[in-house]
């Protein structure tokens, strides 16, 4: 029993990752997966109509049904996962991209430039953040990217404060002093003595927000804010599907589980990571 | 209390004002020509002029940015371009009728999400308190206009109980008012309970923890006295915070809620404004959700330091 437990890894691998980690890591591995190769294995083409097939329910031929167009509903939601998915890692890169500069700015030097942006990010936050999105959607003709990129702005205030606040932390550090005291220029501190430092709890908080950006890309898609028809991510499938779902509930339902379940999904994963990283938390599970 | 008071007064006064300008060159300056936007690519030269000069985008941006805050001052939001009538009236009806919808929800996510808390935070590990972390971890993340069309399906399609979109006014009877207004209310809290009973247990272990409860309970005091007497002033204080937090995601969800349940508050009428390109009703409609979400951070932040005075006098803590 013993010596097949040594010469097989799994048993450890398993008492290091909890089980939800791994549920949500299998799971988000399929929607990924969908994702990436999804389109080349669907049925149909994602905006292929058929007139005389509209609304079928699940069967054979369509697995999932058809829409009101008569639209295979299994192949635009694997079209659909590659949008909804790109909208949420989208927006979370954006808001890194803009969120950890501005933190690592603000903490580092302080005083006037610290104040300036911190304020800005106040005014930011003064917006509840799906009105956010409709205001910088409202007048342009909307489309994916742009949607991501709002839904990325929204985010930029919680990754800047973050950073900001490991910054701060880290710059009182010896190494960072040496590196002062040795004349390195400000921009080699910051991005050798610093960001190595403040990015893993950045990582971990962007991890956590991508299901937040999937709901709320999803959510402005359902709005009519993100993507145009006829593509369609799995939020506007649902807004599409509204009318018919007393006699076509499953066009609906698909779209919307699918996207229940990836949020799930990335949640289970961040809360793993979180776990696994944060020492704190693991010690109040013991 | 009353110096604090000011001060976070004068910074929702200060932000409104940025916010004004902010809002008016996203929507206006920042787009190019707004009235060729809004009249179409085929209008003629004519449709496009006229457009202008009702909305007064012949003058320079500053000009026009100024015309529009002045009358704001004098409580003139302005007059809807597609209704042809002014806003005043049409976002005060609106924003009447979703603060019943906001103040029920808020009401109940804080009574439901805080005893729901409590409840499986002092039951921690038994099978109750692993039901409701399971099933708040699932109303996390149906997102609320997917949890509103399955409400219909069950409750419109299925059972035949309640319809699915409109609004009565209470003239109309009490029973038809509230008809119109348990699912959208259903919907917006589902998700905010499940994120205020998570936060209110997680504090409420680490209250039970703490050294004076162990104090409570060596004195002999029965544990429900320890609970709500010791426990739950201490636990509620990051609950505030976040009711806070959920005024903002409540709004949001207050625009996805009232378009899926074709309810008429400002919500909805936002999302007219928006595809009807209506200008001044974008401009107007956001900033007085902005002004509304302002107050009641303020009243959040008052809360807050009514509950915990070292940061009424400036002391806060580091974190």
């Amino acid at each position: 029993m013993a010596a097949l437990q040594l010469t097989e890894p799994m048993p450890r691998a398993r008492s290091r990752f909890p089980a939800s980690f791994v549920w949500g890591a299998s799971m988000l591995a399929l929607v990924v997966l969908a994702a990436a190769f999804g389109p080349m294995v669907a049925p149909f083409p994602y905006d292929q109509m058929d007139i005389m097939a509209r609304l079928q329910p699940p069967g054979a031929t369509h697995w999932l049904g058809t829409d009101e167009f008569g639209r295979d509903v299994l192949s635009r939601l694997l079209f659909g996962a590659r949008l909804s998915l790109l909208m949420g890692i989208g927006a979370t890169f954006v808001s890194l991209v803009i969120g950890v500069p501005l933190g690592l700015a603000a903490g580092y030097k302080g005083g006037r430039i610290d104040e300036g942006i911190m304020r800005a990010i106040d005014l930011v936050i003064s917006v509840p953040p799906i009105l956010m999105g409709l205001l910088l959607l409202s007048l342009s003709t909307p489309n994916v990217w742009k949607t991501a990129f709002a839904v990325g702005i929204i985010y930029v205030p919680i990754m800047a404060r973050l950073t900001r606040a490991v910054t701060l932390e880290v710059a009182r550090e010896e190494f960072v002093l040496a590196a002062r005291a040795r004349g390195e220029k400000l921009w080699y501190i910051l991005a050798a003595e610093i960001l190595p430092n403040a990015w893993p709890p950045s990582i971990v908080e962007a991890a956590l927000r991508v299901t937040f950006a999937i709901m709320l890309g999803a959510a402005l898609s359902f709005l009519g804010l993100g993507v145009q028809p006829p593509s369609s991510d799995w939020g506007l499938m649902i807004a599409e599907a509204r009318p018919f779902i007393d006699t076509a509930p499953w066009v609906a339902l698909a779209p919307g589980l699918v996207l229940c379940i990836t949020v799930i999904a990335v949640n289970l994963v961040g809360d793993g990571l979180r776990e696994l990283l944060d020492p704190r938390l693991k010690r109040g599970r013991g | 209390m009353i110096a604090y008071t000011l001060k976070r007064l004068l910074t929702v006064i200060a932000i409104l004002a940025v916010m004004s300008v902010a809002i008016f060159s996203i929507t206006q300056v920042l787009p190019g020509d707004v009235a060729q936007m809004i009249v179409g690519q085929f209008a003629t030269e004519e449709q496009v002029k006229a457009v202008r000069g009702r909305l007064g985008l012949d003058a320079p941006a500053h000009v026009q940015y100024l015309r529009w805050a002045g009358a704001l001052l004098q409580g003139d939001l302005g007059k809807s371009m597609m209704m042809d009538r002014p806003l005043g009236p049409l976002i005060g009806d609106a924003i009447a009728r979703s603060a019943v919808l906001a103040g029920l929800s808020i009401v109940l996510v804080a009574v439901i999400g805080i005893w729901l808390g409590v409840y499986s935070g002092v039951r921690r590990g038994t099978r109750a308190d692993r039901f409701i972390s399971i099933g708040s971890y699932f109303f996390i993340s149906i997102p609320e206009f997917f949890w509103a069309i399955v409400t219909v399906m069950l409750f419109t399609g299925y059972l035949g109980w309640l319809p699915s979109t409109g609004y009565a006014s209470m003239d109309e009877g009490f029973w038809n008012w509230a008809k119109h207004i348990i699912l959208p209310v259903a919907t917006l809290v589902s998700g905010l309970v499940a994120h205020v009973s998570r936060l209110t247990r997680s504090s409420m272990i680490e209250t039970m923890q703490s050294q004076y409860i162990t104090a409570a309970r060596a004195k002999g005091l029965p544990e429900n006295v320890v609970i709500r007497r010791h426990a739950l002033r201490n636990a509620l204080v990051p609950t505030i915070t976040v009711l806070a937090i959920d005024v903002g995601l409540l709004m949001g969800g207050i625009v996805v809620v009232e378009t899926v349940f074709a309810y008429p508050g400002l919500g909805r009428l936002l999302i007219f404004a928006i595809e009807q390109k209506d200008l001044p009703m974008i401009q107007a409609g956001i900033l007085v959700v902005t002004a509304v979400y302002a107050l009641a951070n303020l009243g959040a932040d008052l809360l807050y330091a009514f509950f915990n005075p070292r940061i009424r006098y400036g002391r806060a803590a580091a974190h």
